[in-house]
């Protein structure tokens, strides 16, 4: 990709989706941190609920295991750390401690992995006021370093080999959850079991 | 429980399968007091749809009793409900401009990657309907569950039998709302292609929204009969050119209103109960999008096209030069059923709409997998299929 397309995708009002598709944009994540590569995940919902209380439920960090399929538990820690457990193929799980980067109240969360994390990764949840009546726009980034070898293949069967499905789903099921109450299901008992 | 379920192109079984539980608290579990076999329950029997399993319970329109409620749901045990066949969570930007058949929540997260992929935005879920619609039990069953039951499923006073409302599911708010997409104004002649259920529903509503005349067109005797029994004339397009025909009765006008009542058979999304006329009108179905097409060429100048009929994929060779030409508006999409449920069972309990003419074939639950067979293969006679769950066997 040239310095000229990275430019050009950057003038476009839309920078997640540039950076989703300038892989050079993400290199400089990498770069930032010392990390072998990055890769960026992102997705945009709007949530029909007023900005501080998708804020509000997102801070207690807490609740991400509710509607996150593979995170089995956040555990807020001192001050801004927290520690996660996320489920892994083969009944085994990834552990990594956060550390909160960025927190403004009613607009946007950031965090990021501390050393020694399974996988390093860092991520931010922005809110925004949608349109006079049309609730809230929430964007979610996330950049981590697909780390090689076992773990490697690990994490990518984790994330379904297309992290940007498992990000749209989990946003799915956090707009579900802030507007009906509940995440939407046929699973049985509801239908017949197949075999 | 007792439920007809799919496991391969025409071969549905009537099988015990564990009963359905409440998981949601605005859920409610609903005793099947009727349902129907809907015209696109046979894109399943044909396989024409994906993302079916072996197993999975089939059936979109259904009426049954509450006996089990959340506690989110409004229902009350012992109510008897009719349950639209779009799944609509009532609190999304969609549901809350009443377009319930866009809601954004009702297709599980992890069934909405295809529909997403292919319509560019995930769509709603539906029961018993593959799994691209949510993946949903259908309620050809004894027992289904029923999630956001606050929102979706209307109450039938006492008085009113199955018969009178159970098409309040699917087809009498889906030829209401193709009726009402006509935007019908005073004089107006409204055209219909396809006398299926939805095409039959589509002229009685055209008239009570104040149509003056209705034409329908199709090529089953039993059916444009039907039509004619409602007040439309009539063309048999096996007999007439069809775009001559409306030409010479609309004063060389044309309709001001036309309506693909058809659709056609296609292999994508596809939720509505169209498939009568998609069947009836087989000759035009060689050419799949060759309703769509008519129907654009035939309308008149500043006209109107109202698409109930399914299309789930992609057409060609649509004449979009007579569209743009003729400055026509477009008004599609599956049914808002809750919106117009209320309205429409006011309208039966006040006598103004009948849609038990309809029923062609009552059957036990039991004999479903036969009641699938006959609609398939005897379109002209078999309009309409009901199941009852509470009928034994050896009843019927």
């Amino acid at each position: 990709m040239s310095e000229e397309n990275v430019r050009r995708a950057l003038e476009s009002d839309a920078p997640l989706t540039a950076a989703v598709h300038q892989r050079d944009v993400s290199k400089e994540a990498a770069e930032d941190r010392g990390w072998r590569e990055a890769a960026l995940v992102g997705r945009t919902v709007t949530i029909n609920r007023p900005r501080a209380d998708l804020y509000a439920f997102w801070r207690d960090l807490r609740n991400l295991a509710t509607f996150m399929e593979n995170v089995e538990s956040v555990t807020p820690g001192d001050g801004r750390t927290s520690h996660w457990v996320v489920r892994a193929p083969a009944g085994r799980t990834v552990e990594w401690d956060s550390v909160i980067t960025e927190d403004v109240d009613g607009e946007l969360i950031a965090w990021e992995s501390v050393e020694g994390a399974d996988i390093k990764n860092t991520g931010r949840i922005e809110f925004r006021d949608g349109p006079p009546g049309r609730g809230t726009e929430v964007t979610a980034t996330i950049v981590y370093d697909p780390p090689a070898g076992d773990l490697g293949k690990l994490i990518a069967k984790l994330f379904q080999k297309e992290p940007k499905i498992q990000a749209r789903r989990e946003l799915r099921r956090f707009k579900q959850l802030m507007e009906t109450g509940e995440i939407s299901t046929s699973e049985a008992p509801d239908a017949a079991p197949r075999g | 429980m007792r439920a007809l379920t799919w496991h391969g192109k025409h071969d549905v079984r009537m099988e015990t399968v564990p009963d359905p539980k409440i998981v949601n608290p605005r859920d409610a579990i609903i005793r099947i007091t009727s349902t129907a076999i809907c015209g696109s329950d046979l894109h399943l029997y044909d396989s024409y749809i994906p993302s079916l399993h072996k197993g999975d319970i089939l059936g979109h329109e259904f009426m049954g009793e509450v006996v089990e409620t959340g506690p989110g749901s409004t229902l009350v045990k012992g109510q008897r409900v009719v349950v639209p066949f779009v799944i609509a969570c009532g609190q999304c930007f969609f549901c809350e401009k009443q377009q319930f058949s866009a809601c954004d929540n009702s297709n599980p997260a992890e069934k909405a990657d295809l529909s997403e992929v292919a319509y560019g935005y995930a769509m709603t879920g539906v029961f018993g309907y593959s799994h691209l619609t949510g993946g949903y039990a259908g309620g050809q069953a004894e027992y289904v569950r029923v999630p956001y039951s606050d929102v979706g499923p209307i109450v039938i006073p006492d008085g009113l039998e199955d018969e009178k409302v159970l098409f309040l599911s699917d087809i009498l708010p889906t030829g209401w709302m193709a009726a009402e997409n006509c935007l019908i104004e005073p004089g107006d002649t409204v055209a219909v292609w396809g006398c299926g259920p939805v095409g039959l529903f589509t002229i009685q509503s055209a008239f009570l929204l104040g149509a003056h005349r209705v034409i329908a067109i199709d090529h089953h005797p039993h059916r444009l009969e039907l039509a004619k029994s409602m007040g439309a004339e009539i063309i048999n397009y096996h007999d007439v050119k069809v775009r001559e025909a409306l030409a010479e009765m609309t004063g060389g006008i044309g309709p001001d209103a036309v309506v693909d009542a058809v659709g056609m058979e296609s292999h994508g999304f596809t939720i509505d109960n169209i498939i009568d006329a998609v069947k009836t009108t087989t000759k035009l179905g060689t050419d799949r999008a060759h309703v769509l097409r008519e129907v654009i060429l035939a309308c008149r100048k500043g006209g109107r096209v109202s698409v109930p009929g399914v299309y789930g994929g992609v057409g060609d060779k649509i004449p979009i030069g007579a569209l743009m030409e003729k400055g026509l508006t477009v008004k599609t999409g599956q049914t808002h059923v809750q919106k117009y449920l209320r309205p429409l069972l006011d309208m039966i309990g006040e006598g103004k709409i009948d849609t038990t003419f309809l029923i062609s074939h009552r059957l036990p639950l039991e004999d479903a997998p036969n009641g699938y067979k006959m609609f398939k293969e005897q379109q002209n006679e078999v309009t309409k299929v009901v199941l009852k769950p509470d009928w034994r066997k050896e009843a019927a």
